[in-house]
């Protein structure tokens, strides 16, 4: 089949972007859209164009490389998937699909379709963690954990650090990141010592990185490749709350 | 130089024990004065660069993705390996020990992969600290599963995300002391050469990314943590970026580098579906526990539908072949099998390149909700690439290329040949001899990182606490930045038709269909020849569009598949040398009715290869293998 694009493209950080039109004929349906924008790309060096850039590495729905907006859907229209694992048996001949970066404030444009989320990381730097130093710990199994509370803490870990919550917002917020990571450790009894420390910090961190609020839009559920839950950001507001109550420390 | 593997006395149970207890040690001041550079932060790399950074020593940490939790660790689904024992069935450090030795078909060498064994204990304890949400029984405790290659069931896992969970609580260890200042983080760095001076390794040339600038970082010892080269073989399992860049700069630098013919071929892939194809994506082997292989008995069912293929007309070979492992057998075993019954015209599939993996059995013996909760994510992943439901109609695999058993020659203590510089996980040669086993390949890159080089290296740094930084302005900073800029200018100006891409693939071909699951000495004479060819054409003739001094992906992909090149033609070097048969190194010439057949007469040996100039043949040096505890046997599953 033939498909039609419409793709951002933007030479660096501080240029300004623009949609370009290009159309690619025999997509195979088996084709992922990357393998299809691969395609798109081999014949444009071979005309001496330059290449679409775009972040990808696993290309199977786990790394959380993969970004772009596809057809004003973080990682497109497909419920529970990555941009990598959608494939062109979802299209037809003759659409037109448009493909434009992740934007939001606190994730510049570095070409293309890619953008920097380095914000994530200085998030988890700021309490994403655990404090056991390697070597500190007992053994495994001196520690019972609920199997209903591994596996609530299992979903929520389960977030890939993509970053289309924070492209789905309208307010740029990375909420259901934090949130996710929050309740994936506050909830184990191996994270509890830290948590309020955990989310006053993180919290803290997400604000002077710039990321907007959350006015509970949803959107972030809705597009997150995961299927982490908005109910996370009610519990991380409800332990924040409670943290910064009682909370004895500066 | 001699090869020291520097094995530690006494008896085999004693000798890691015997080692820490007289290894130097250096005191909290003089850590804060080294430096120490990691390369790569998958598993390896970020238990390495948290636990050294809480030990006090001054890191920097290297990745080229845009995060050091993207590593290509992430992805690993099974689970890992640990002798706990939890299950009271029969396991003990011996066993895993004993089980990855002959798993490795007697090529690895005992006293690393005993080591291994013991550490294991400790790492599944340090990850239930971190957090890590390991499976669990109603109890509370640890569940496990079993695996290939065992009888015992020690695998711990996450859903079908042990990788990524295992890699997120060893990324947030680094994230914190990236927090506290201990670390220094370079994302979206690619190292493109090491600096040696007076033959030790004292830092490396890295290219940002972003800017396309080089940069020079001093380091009194270096690590590469920089995963396998599967990718050599254009289409795998491994995530699109997996390189052998750093491990191949080092090799010529001075670095050994062990079996490189030695690959894994997993056999639970997704097939390939079409010339577009990109990557290979695999289906975990705990499908195995409860999946059964089978292809028709008779070539005139294979274009039937399966449903419709009565059961006396199933060949279940795995079954059949080895009653004792039956579906359980190791990969290259299984693997090896699936060519077979392909070639013998019994595949399936358009391209007839694959077998069934039917859980019909299973869903009718433990019900659809405990088969669909054990394999979490797995089912939807396939029916989402394929378009089937592996629940209504069995799966269709195919081998493909997953793990190099081959990499960096390293000592017991994970130095490579050249001083100050250390390889661990996948980019080593060290523990999974000819074979791997699943589920063990996240247990040695957490023993390397957390458990092992934090004791070997003090040994090494003890001696260089009046090594004072050495400012990057120095010769050999400079040379060595030099040769990179002239590579970089080079496939630059080549300015031909053909996008990096093409001479990808086509290295690939080569090397599945002469150098991948059946070699012969024809064939690899041939392919020698041919990547030879391939090579000049490539530097002539490949186009890299944009500029050296931006962001510039095809650049570093030109980079990447010019190592490769080169390293392609070590493999083959490596495959013809060895006239024997042995794990995932099946040399035609040499089998007893389709089974591998080794000698140990002649090859029981490490190769470990020796850089003597582009022009020049490289240097072969044998580390013979002396097996103290393991006796040497034919390798049965039947
Ligand atoms: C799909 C899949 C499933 C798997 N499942 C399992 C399993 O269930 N159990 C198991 O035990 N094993 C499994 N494996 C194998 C296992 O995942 C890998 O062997 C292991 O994770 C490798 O870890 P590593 O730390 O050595 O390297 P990687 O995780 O590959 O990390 C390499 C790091 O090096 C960096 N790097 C590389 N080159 C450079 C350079 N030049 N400059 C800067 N940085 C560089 C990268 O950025 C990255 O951070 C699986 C593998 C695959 C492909
Ligand atoms: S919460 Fe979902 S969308 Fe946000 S980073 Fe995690 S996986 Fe991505
Ligand atoms: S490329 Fe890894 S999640 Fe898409």
């Amino acid at each position: 089949m033939k498909i039609n694009l419409k793709v951002w493209r933007q030479k660096n950080e501080n240029t300004a972007g623009k949609m370009v039109d290009y159309s690619v004929n025999e997509v195979s349906p088996d084709m992922s859209i990357l393998e299809m924008v691969d395609v798109l790309n081999d014949d444009l060096i071979r005309k001496g164009d330059d290449p679409i850039a775009f972040d990808h590495d696993c290309r199977e729905g786990i790394c959380g490389m993969c970004s772009m907006v596809v057809d004003g859907r973080p990682h497109g229209p497909q419920h529970g998937a990555t941009t990598c694992q959608l494939y062109m048996r979802n299209y037809k001949d003759g659409d037109t699909i448009y493909l434009e970066p992740f934007r939001a404030h606190a994730f510049p444009v570095v070409k293309d379709l890619v953008v920097n989320r380095g914000a994530f990381d200085r998030i988890i730097a700021a309490g994403g963690f655990i404090s056991v130093s390697t070597g500190q710990a007992q053994d495994a199994n001196n520690l019972t954990v609920e199997k209903a509370v591994a596996e609530r803490a299992m979903d929520v870990a389960a977030c890939i650090g993509c970053g289309a919550c924070v492209a789905a917002c309208p307010n740029g917020s990375a909420m259901l990141f934090v949130s996710a990571k929050v309740s994936h450790l506050n909830q184990l009894p191996q994270g509890k010592p830290e948590a309020s420390r955990r989310a006053i910090n993180m919290v803290k961190q997400m604000d002077a990185e710039g990321f907007g609020r959350c006015s509970n839009v949803g959107a972030c559920e809705a597009e997150c490749p995961k299927e982490i839950s908005i109910t996370n950001i009610a519990r991380l507001n409800r332990e924040y709350l409670k943290a910064v109550f009682t909370s004895t420390e500066e | 130089m001699k090869l020291d593997s520097k094995i530690p006395e006494g008896h085999m149970s004693q000798k890691w024990e015997n080692y820490k207890e007289h290894a130097r040690l250096v005191n909290p001041a003089n850590k804060r004065k080294l430096d120490i550079i990691v390369i790569g932060t998958g598993l390896a790399g970020a238990s390495a660069a948290a636990t050294l950074a809480e030990l006090g020593y001054k890191v920097k940490a290297f990745c080229f993705q845009d995060s050091p939790r993207r590593a290509h660790s992430i992805a690993a689904q099974g689970g890992i390996n640990s002798a706990k024992n939890y299950k009271n069935d029969g396991d003990s450090v011996y066993r895993l020990f004993y089980d990855t030795v002959k798993g490795g078909d007697f090529r690895s060498r005992e006293a690393n992969v005993h080591r291994l064994a013991e550490v294991s204990l400790n790492i599944i304890d340090q990850c239930t600290a971190q957090g890590v949400p390991f499976a669990r029984e109603y109890g509370g405790l640890l569940d496990n599963r079993s695996f290939g290659g065992a009888q015992v069931s020690r695998t711990f896992y996450a859903r079908g995300q042990t990788g990524q969970q295992l890699l997120l609580g060893a990324y947030q260890a680094l994230e914190r002391q990236i927090g506290l200042g201990n670390v220094k983080m370079y994302n979206r760095h690619e190292m493109l050469d090491i600096v040696t001076i007076d033959g030790k390794a004292r830092g490396i040339i890295a290219k940002d990314l972003i800017s396309g600038k080089l940069e020079r970082h001093f380091g009194h010892a270096v690590l590469l943590c920089s995963g396998g080269y599967g990718n050599v073989f254009f289409l795998s399992t491994n995530a699109m970026g997996s390189n052998v860049t750093a491990a191949w700069r080092a090799y010529k630098r001075g670095a050994y580098f062990g079996n490189p013919c030695y690959t894994q071929i997993h056999p639970t892939c997704i097939p390939v579906s079409g010339e577009y194809q990109s990557k290979l994506t695999l289906m975990s082997e705990s499908l195995r526990n409860d999946g059964r292989v089978w292809v028709p008995k008779k070539k005139e069912d294979c274009g039937k539908h399966p449903n419709e293929i009565k059961e006396e007309d199933r060949d279940y070979y795995l079954e059949r072949k080895y009653p004792s492992f039956g579906n359980l057998c190791p990969r290259d075993i299984a693997s090896r099998a699936a060519k077979e019954v392909c070639d013998e015209g019994r595949g399936v599939s358009a391209s007839g390149r694959a077998v069934y993996l039917d859980f019909a059995d299973a869903i009718n013996r433990l019900g659809l909700d405990v088969v669909k909760a054990r394999y979490g994510e797995l089912f939807p992943m396939y029916q989402n690439i394929t378009g089937h439901d592996p629940l209504k109609q069995p799966m269709m695999i195919y081998p493909a290329v997953h793990y190099t058993m081959g990499g960096l020659w390293v000592d017991y203590e994970l130095m490579t040949s050249v001083p100050g510089l250390y390889a661990l996980g996948e980019a080593n040669f060290s523990d999974h001899g000819a074979n791997r086993l699943g589920a063990s390949a996240l247990m040695q890159g957490l023993a390397d990182g957390y458990f092992v080089i934090p004791y070997t290296i003090g040994n090494y740094l003890a001696g260089e606490i009046f090594t004072k930084a050495i400012p990057t302005d120095h010769p050999a900073f400079e040379e060595a930045e030099k040769q990179v800029r002239d590579r970089l200018n080079k496939l630059m100006n080549a300015k031909g038709d053909t996008p990096v891409d093409e001479y990808h693939k086509r290295l690939g071909k080569i090397m599945w269909e002469k150098c991948g699951m059946a070699r012969h000495a024809e064939g690899l004479k041939e392919a020698r020849k041919e990547i030879q060819e391939l090579r000049t054409e490539y530097w002539k003739n490949v186009r890299v569009p944009g500029d050296i001094n931006e962001f510039n992906p095809e650049l570093d992909k030109a980079m990447r598949v010019a190592d490769f090149m080169e390293l392609g033609e070590l493999m083959v070097m490596d495959a013809l040398n060895r006239n024997e048969s042995c794990g995932g190194h099946f040399r035609v010439e040499y089998q007893d009715n389709g089974e591998a057949k080794r000698n140990d007469e002649e090859y029981s040996y490490v190769a470990a290869w020796e850089f003597k100039g582009d022009n020049t043949e490289p240097e072969l040096h044998k580390e013979t293998l002396n097996f103290e505890e393991v006796q040497l046997a034919v390798r049965s599953y039947k």
